[in-house]
């Protein structure tokens, strides 16, 4: 094996009774701290920020917070005028409409002069349940990961979620943070940290790889342990940073497990699976099966139910990787 | 202060330059739009000349006036004020539109030439330019912000979320200059989709609006000084122009919105504002 595209060391992992926190709250936790470390960041919401949790940075800095009321895209250009003076400006509201409503103001305003704007954005997915389709966004990943100079973060648990809101925060130019309403599983140990263009090895294994972002980690991870049970070893990769891309993990992994599962609570088409076949297509052909939601809308359930109906729980992940090994050649 | 005789000569003088420079820049690109610029030219040479505080020593400071080009199809008209003011070189002005030129088509932050932000989108630059004005008050800077608009940019629905939330904020130290000339793309205004009485449509949001004559130096100087007397209200200064303002035979025309002119056509428009 060629050591220089060895795969990185194991990330720390939470150890313990398993612990379900939401990412949101992650974020609305770190912005407090990034308020009193710093005072040129100003944190922007349209009428969400009890639900975006940026609530508390509005009582504790109340000059640094600019509520827009419900106006996404009046939002994101003002979060572009205040940037283009100096300021690093954390824009929130739910994934459906900072991407999907605001996406030309995203365009034109922050990305083509590169501004110093961070959408946190909340509620992304299926997971955010019975509030059905209107409210789940799946497209977003897509959206936002084709535009230029726009860094892609969806993370993985409340800790790396935190550890992406710091990074963000030190980062210079547009990002996008994918967060979500439900509470999920603690992966990582708190001492793990987060890095752009870095992926994370969660498990070792060769036999195929699973790569996997946002709050499908947990259960890509129970999946690894179920598929061990059948004697496959899963190597588990965690994309958080989906633009730029891991590309030195993602092809270690082609190569290494000849095999990749791509696993997203976002639509195949142009997410991480479509990110991480461009690398593999590019570098290292293996066979691939994308897994997510495959051209249609979600709809009203529990956030759990329709996880397991969408097959983005530990058994059905780990059924679409017996079905992708049948795929791989010897 | 009202404009003196020399300062007002010295605007009508940048006025037709700006008219001049636009025919001669359209004309050599063979692309871009000519009736904006010169039915804005006599109001933005005003703003330029009178009020906005950008020059090319203090284009760098982070406290001074920002400007953002709503309308930024109209560039060529600013990118002719940035020159007259010696942030543009006059050859540059005539790469217009040619690659790697820093004057595009639509115009592109860069602090270098003094231009603030980057526009073409029409309905994004009003929630930019409120965004600048709340930076300005966040940091305790005396610096205003100025923004372009037109009628025709009044049809987005992203000028009245702007507009809403500027006057929540009383951004005082905001003003936008709404070229009305009454014609879109597609035709007049009457015909297309009457935006109707702009200034009342201001004044309901909570701004501080009033109509000017756009041809008007001395009415559009006043305004800008009422604009800056005024506390608590964000300004909209209502210009009535006419497109193609100069230029008889481009006067109130829709087709000269984003047409360049024939080589015969551009030496009958400069030797007509030639006087």
């Amino acid at each position: 094996m060629n050591t220089e595209t060895r795969a990185p060391q194991l990330a720390p992992l939470a150890a313990g009774p398993k612990k379900s926190v939401a990412t949101r709250n992650a974020y609305g936790d770190a912005l407090l701290e990034l308020g009193s470390e710093r005072e040129d960041i100003l944190v922007l919401d349209a009428d969400l920020s009890g639900s975006t949790k940026t609530k508390a940075f509005s009582k504790a800095y109340p000059d640094r917070f600019v509520n827009l009321g419900v106006a996404e895209a009046n939002m994101i250009g003002t979060a572009a005028g205040l940037a283009s003076q100096g300021y690093t400006v954390f824009a929130s509201s739910f994934a459906m409409f900072a991407s999907g409503k605001a996406w030309e103001q995203v365009r034109q305003s922050v990305c083509v002069p590169q501004l110093n704007v961070k959408i946190a954005a909340t509620h992304a997915g299926l997971t955010v349940g019975e509030d059905g389709k209107s409210h789940q966004m799946l497209e977003d990943v897509t959206l936002m990961r084709v535009l230029p100079y726009m860094k892609v973060f969806v993370p993985g648990d409340s800790v790396e979620a935190a550890e992406c809101i710091r990074v963000a925060a030190r980062t210079p130019g547009p990002v996008y943070i994918r967060l979500s309403r439900a509470n999920t599983p603690v992966v990582f140990d708190a001492s793990y940290r987060f890095e752009v263009g870095k992926g994370a090895l969660l498990r070792d294994g060769a036999d195929l790889a699973i790569a996997v972002n946002g709050v499908v980690v947990g259960p890509a991870l129970e999946a690894a342990e179920l598929l061990a049970a059948k004697g496959i070893q899963a190597r588990v990769i965690d994309l958080a940073c989906v633009s730029p891309i891991d590309e030195a993990l993602v092809i270690a992994a082609a190569r290494d497990c000849g095999a990749i599962l791509t696993v997203e609570e976002h639509q195949v088409n142009g997410g991480l699976g479509s990110a991480v076949a461009e690398v593999v297509g590019e570098h290292h052909p293996v066979p691939i099966y994308r897994h997510g939601m495959r051209g249609e809308f979600g709809q009203s359930a529990t956030a759990e139910v329709l996880l397991a109906h969408y097959g983005l729980d530990g058994a059905g992940i780990a059924a679409k990787a017996v079905e992708l090994l049948k795929r791989k050649k010897r | 202060m009202p404009l003196t005789p020399e300062r007002k000569a010295a605007v009508q003088a940048a006025a037709r330059t700006v008219r001049q420079d636009t025919i001669r820049m359209v004309h050599k690109a063979n692309s871009g739009h000519i009736g904006g610029p010169l039915g804005m030219a006599d109001f933005m040479s005003v703003l330029f000349l009178e009020h906005l505080d950008l020059t090319a020593e203090n284009r760098h400071a982070p406290d001074r006036d920002r400007f953002v080009l709503g309308n930024g199809h109209t560039c060529a008209g600013y990118y002719s004020l940035l020159s007259q003011k010696g942030l543009v070189s006059r050859d540059e002005l005539l790469k217009f539109r040619t690659l790697g030129s820093p004057l595009q088509g639509h115009p592109h932050r860069n602090h270098d030439i003094g231009i603030d932000f980057s526009t073409g989108s029409l309905g994004n630059s009003l929630s930019v330019a409120s965004g600048m004005a709340l930076a300005a008050k966040k940091r305790g800077w005396k610096a205003r912000v100025y923004s372009t608009s037109s009628d025709g940019e009044s049809q987005e629905g992203q000028i009245w979320e702007a507009a809403t939330s500027a006057a929540h904020y009383g951004l005082d130290n905001l003003t936008v200059l709404v070229d009305f000339n009454n014609i879109q793309i597609d035709g007049h205004m009457r015909d297309v989709m009457n935006v109707r009485d702009l200034r009342v449509k201001y004044e309901a949001f909570g701004w501080h609006a009033l109509d000017v004559d756009g041809h008007d130096v001395d009415a559009v100087h006043d305004a800008l000084l009422a604009a800056k007397a005024e506390t608590r209200r964000p300004s909209a200064l209502i210009c009535h122009t006419v497109l193609g303002k100069g230029v008889s035979f481009m006067e109130d025309q829709p087709g000269w919105h984003g047409t360049p002119p024939s080589d015969a056509e551009a030496e009958k428009a400069l030797a007509e504002l030639a006087g």
